[in-house]
């Protein structure tokens, strides 16, 4: 175990006892200061506040800065917290956030994540031969394990032939190869071990943690099949002394049906190029080899750019606070990932039970 | 439409000088060392192959509306830059990764984009 094994944790508390604050930079309107903003709202003053901006990575990138915010002595206790609001339209729209790579790619007729996407989805195809039918397999087993979740928002089974029958969005990807959008929110808690002990809830200890971004416009990737997901969870496995044969789940972000295929290679689940035949037979699902997104994920329980990822793998390894059906038998260690941007930005977290 | 040879071959060129420099020198060498007059236009061939491709088969902007299928490619040219573009006078089921490609300048009311043909 690391040298940080235990000393952190995610845990219930009190609001008085904050004195960190951490938030996710709204997208869909541009805002100063937005943590300070959301404590201020929540009658909070605290030490140390910033709010972050690494799209999908972001949550993860949350606990990362409270961890090295306890660990500098600027705080005790930090509250994270990711909200979004993309499932309604918005009755005032204000100035969404560019990313500075437009002049690029409008032109051209290129928006939207799904088609920075596609583009990964047709090079894994092409190298691999990866198939549709084969992301189809990445949409059903977490569409099996939303609907075991009461607080998943697609609860009606997925077969093989809906996900081949669901239209093009932006082809080789489907409408069922695509996340939902979602209005929601979801917060932890990251304090020491040892406060973590007067707190009601169970705490899970945080392991390991690593971050890599190999690029940030689509047209500099150096390859669109291996992402920063790979030196991330390297990064992450060696803090927390521990490989993949050691995870017990995987809560994947899954914004697209290739984003957790192409995840699970760079995270070493199986070789690259064999995600195909390792998202099949049910070895994703609770009760395989690997379960994935127990909670149904991006693609079938909601859309809160990962945070709902993160408090997943705790409840999971608190181990009694999911429906049993879904419950990872004798979970000790699960790891989180977290990707954004034009598939730019990522980062790992390795979860352990206490 | 006009070939390579067109002055309009610049904005292609542009990024050329600079990605070289990128590859060569850590970033913040480019950040200190360089002012935007460093840069020179360059001629390229204007050749390159597809690196990836999709089928929009949604519009996102309402200039795209009745206009789907339409294809965006990653185009990777002979020289080294990668460029969003479309490959173009070709039907979408027959754009392939690894398809040699060649420039063609499309001409709007007050703008040009370079896009490809099958080469």
């Amino acid at each position: 175990m690391s040298n940080i094994s235990g000393r952190y944790a995610v845990a219930g508390i009190k609001a008085s006892d904050v004195d960190g604050f951490i938030t996710n930079q709204p997208l869909n309107d541009a805002h100063r200061s937005y943590a300070v903003r959301m404590a201020n709202m929540a009658r909070m003053h605290p030490n140390y506040a910033t709010d972050l901006a690494l799209g999908g990575a972001t949550p993860i990138a949350m606990v990362q800065n409270a961890v090295m915010a306890i660990e500098a002595g600027m705080a005790n206790t930090v509250m994270c917290v990711h909200a979004r609001k993309r499932g309604t339209p918005d009755p005032s729209p204000g100035n969404p956030i560019r990313h500075g790579d437009e002049h690029w790619e409008e032109p051209w007729g290129h928006f939207s994540a799904v088609a920075n996407h596609a583009f990964a989805a047709q090079r894994h195809m092409y190298e691999f031969g990866t198939t549709s039918e084969d992301l189809a397999h990445v949409a059903v087993a977490t569409r099996k394990h939303a609907c075991m979740n009461n607080n998943a928002t697609m609860r009606k089974p997925m077969t093989i032939a809906d996900h081949q029958a669901s239209r093009f969005i932006c082809e080789p990807l489907r409408l069922f190869d695509c996340a939902l959008e979602s209005d929601g929110g979801g917060a932890v808690i990251v304090t020491s071990a040892e406060r973590a002990r007067d707190f009601p809830k169970k705490p899970v200890a945080i392991l390991g943690m690593g971050q890599h971004h190999p690029h940030f416009s689509l047209m500099d990737a150096p390859s669109l099949t291996t992402l920063g997901g790979k030196k991330s969870s390297e990064l992450a496995y060696k803090m927390a002394g521990l490989n993949p044969k050691d995870m017990n789940f995987a809560e994947i972000y899954d914004c697209f049906t290739i984003t957790t295929m192409i995840t699970l290679e760079d995270y070493g689940f199986c070789k690259k190029g064999e995600g195909k035949d390792f998202v099949k037979n049910g070895r994703i699902e609770v009760g395989g080899e690997l379960p994935v997104n127990t909670h149904g994920g991006l693609l079938s329980q909601a859309h809160i750019e990962g945070m709902l990822h993160v408090t997943e793998a705790v409840r999971q390894l608190r181990g009694n606070e999911v429906e049993p059906e879904r419950q990872v038998k004798n979970a000790k260690a699960g790891i989180v990932s977290g990707h954004g941007g034009s598939l730019c930005m990522h980062a790992s977290l390795i979860l352990g039970a206490l | 439409m006009s070939e390579t040879s067109d002055s309009r071959g610049r904005a292609v060129a542009k990024v050329k000088p600079f990605l070289e420099e990128l590859e060569a020198k850590p970033f913040w060498a480019n950040l200190c060392e360089h002012k935007l007059t460093d840069y020179e236009w360059k001629q390229l061939s204007g050749r390159g192959i597809v690196y990836s491709f999709v089928n929009y088969h949604r519009a996102w902007h309402p200039s795209y509306e009745g206009k789907t299928p339409y294809n965006v490619s990653l185009v990777d040219l002979d020289e080294g830059p990668r460029l969003i573009s479309n490959v173009i006078e070709c039907p979408t089921e027959q754009v392939k990764i690894g398809m040699p490609v060649q420039v063609v300048f499309e001409d709007n009311e007050d703008y040009t984009l370079p896009k490809f043909r099958p080469a």
